[in-house]
């Protein structure tokens, strides 16, 4: 259990998923939109959770070759969550203030992964060491905006 | 393999293969509805019989031998034979576990009194069936990986049609994901029909596609330019509204884009840029 913002939150389902190639973006996307059904979060939500995911998957098999995602339902507040944990043992980000910028890539795209996830969830939050790897957890909230 | 074993098996094989065929049935894992009997007794006697050519032969131990490799065969046939079918893996496993059970009663009944030659026996018959349980196995799996491979094929294909909607204009329903793959399948038949029909509107209708993020908006904007070189204007259609909205917060600048929620109110842009009126007729 970890507390911010307040309460404390508690885990109701935890799920692992390995990431090693590029299908594992479509079964990812599937099992989080199961879950943002489940706790009956809105349409809207569940795209923006969805794509969201997609980014960071996305940029974990790129950059990183790889990696694991968390998939919990949490409990805050009496609110359920969808959290999303993609953790890998790539390179890592040498600036995060850098890489969060709109536009910024080292990958000749569009450079919008990072802040775009950063506006489509409700908590976001970053861990990066190079040489060692990144840890990106995000949660949308049932009813968050 | 003693020369009395081989022998005695050599001598009762139909007996064998009833013995195996009703330890299939009674275990339950003949499914009539997959197979008939008459192809199951059929394709176990096959089996049967290149088992007993292996046990019979003098290179029993060395695998490469023909015997080796024509009993391999004929497994792996049945294997693909059954994955086809329908059976689960552990259906066909069991299959051909249950003729290694039906060998080691027969034998048992026979030389109860020969611990060492039933022992000896038992072993290298172990040995052998035990290989072809994983052949079986991987040939399952090669099997269905076949099948993945063929639907991945289709799917590639059947989801990118160009449609002509009308003279001038060519329209593309996308559907599921747009990886770096399919993305290149698309944009090739999409820029082929535009130059085949002449036409200078494309319609990229994307409700088929469940997500839009930066990759595949990249995917989209690089299509619409692509056709703008050949010469044709693009319109991307069936932007849900959780869709739009969600492009919009990732930061994704469509502007340069004509876009559209619907198919329809696409087609009637399209007709408004080649100046064309659809009106209802007079009744006479
Ligand atoms: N998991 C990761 N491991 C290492 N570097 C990463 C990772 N995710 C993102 N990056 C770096 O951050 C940059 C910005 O990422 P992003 O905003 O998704 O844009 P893009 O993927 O289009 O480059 C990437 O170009 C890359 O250098
Ligand atoms: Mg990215």
């Amino acid at each position: 259990m970890s507390g911010k913002g307040g309460g404390f939150m508690v885990t109701l389902s935890k799920d692992i998923i390995e990431i090693t190639r590029e299908q594992d973006v479509v079964t990812l996307r599937n099992r989080v939109k199961e879950l943002a059904v489940k706790i009956g979060m809105s349409l809207l939500g569940q795209t923006k959770l969805i794509t969201a995911a997609s980014e960071l998957v996305r940029n974990m098999l790129r950059y990183a070759g790889g990696g694991k995602v968390t998939l919990e339902v949490v409990l805050r507040d009496k609110v359920t969550g969808v959290q999303l944990t993609f953790a890998d043992e790539g390179p890592g980000i040498a600036d995060i203030r850098l890489a969060m910028q709109d536009g910024y890539s080292t990958g000749k795209s569009l450079g919008l992964g990072l802040p775009g996830t950063k506006r489509l969830v409700n908590e976001f939050s970053i861990q990066s060491e190079v040489g060692k790897g990144t840890t990106i957890t995000v949660i949308r909230w049932k009813n968050g905006l | 393999m003693q020369s009395e074993v081989t022998k005695f098996l050599e001598k009762n094989k139909q007996s064998i293969l009833t013995q195996w065929m009703t330890n299939l049935a009674e275990d339950h894992i003949l499914r009539e509805e997959l197979m008939s009997n008459e192809k199951s007794r059929q394709q176990s006697e096959e089996l049967l019989l290149a088992v007993l050519k292996v046990i019979a032969s003098d290179n029993f131990k060395n695998t490469e031998s023909q015997e080796h490799e024509s009993v391999s065969d004929i497994i792996s046939e049945v294997s693909i034979y059954r994955a086809r079918q329908g059976f689960t893996p552990r259906e066909t496993a069991t299959y051909v576990l249950s003729l290694k059970q039906t060998l080691a009663e027969v034998l048992d009944k026979k030389f109860a009194g020969d611990a060492r030659l039933l022992y000896e026996s038992a072993r290298e018959l172990n040995q052998l069936l035990d290989s072809l349980s994983i052949t079986t196995f991987e040939t399952f799996i090669k099997g269905r990986e076949e099948v993945i491979m063929r639907q991945t094929d289709e799917i590639g294909e059947i989801s990118t049609p160009v449609i002509r909607v009308w003279e001038g204009v060519v329209a593309l329903p996308i559907i599921g994901t747009l990886d770096s793959m399919r993305t290149q399948t698309v944009v090739e038949g999409l820029l082929q029909e535009i130059v085949a029909t002449g036409s200078s509107i494309a319609i990229l209708d994307i409700s088929g596609v469940p997500a839009v993020d930066s990759l595949v908006a990249q995917h989209l904007i690089k299509t619409v330019s692509a056709a703008r070189l050949m010469g044709a204007e693009c319109i991307i259609s069936g932007i849900r509204p959780e869709i739009a909205q969600t492009i919009v917060h990732l930061g994704i600048d469509l502007s340069s884009i004509k876009t559209k929620a619907t198919l329809a109110s696409a087609l009637k842009l399209a007709f408004q840029m080649l100046n064309l009126e659809v009106r209802r007729g007079e009744r006479k």
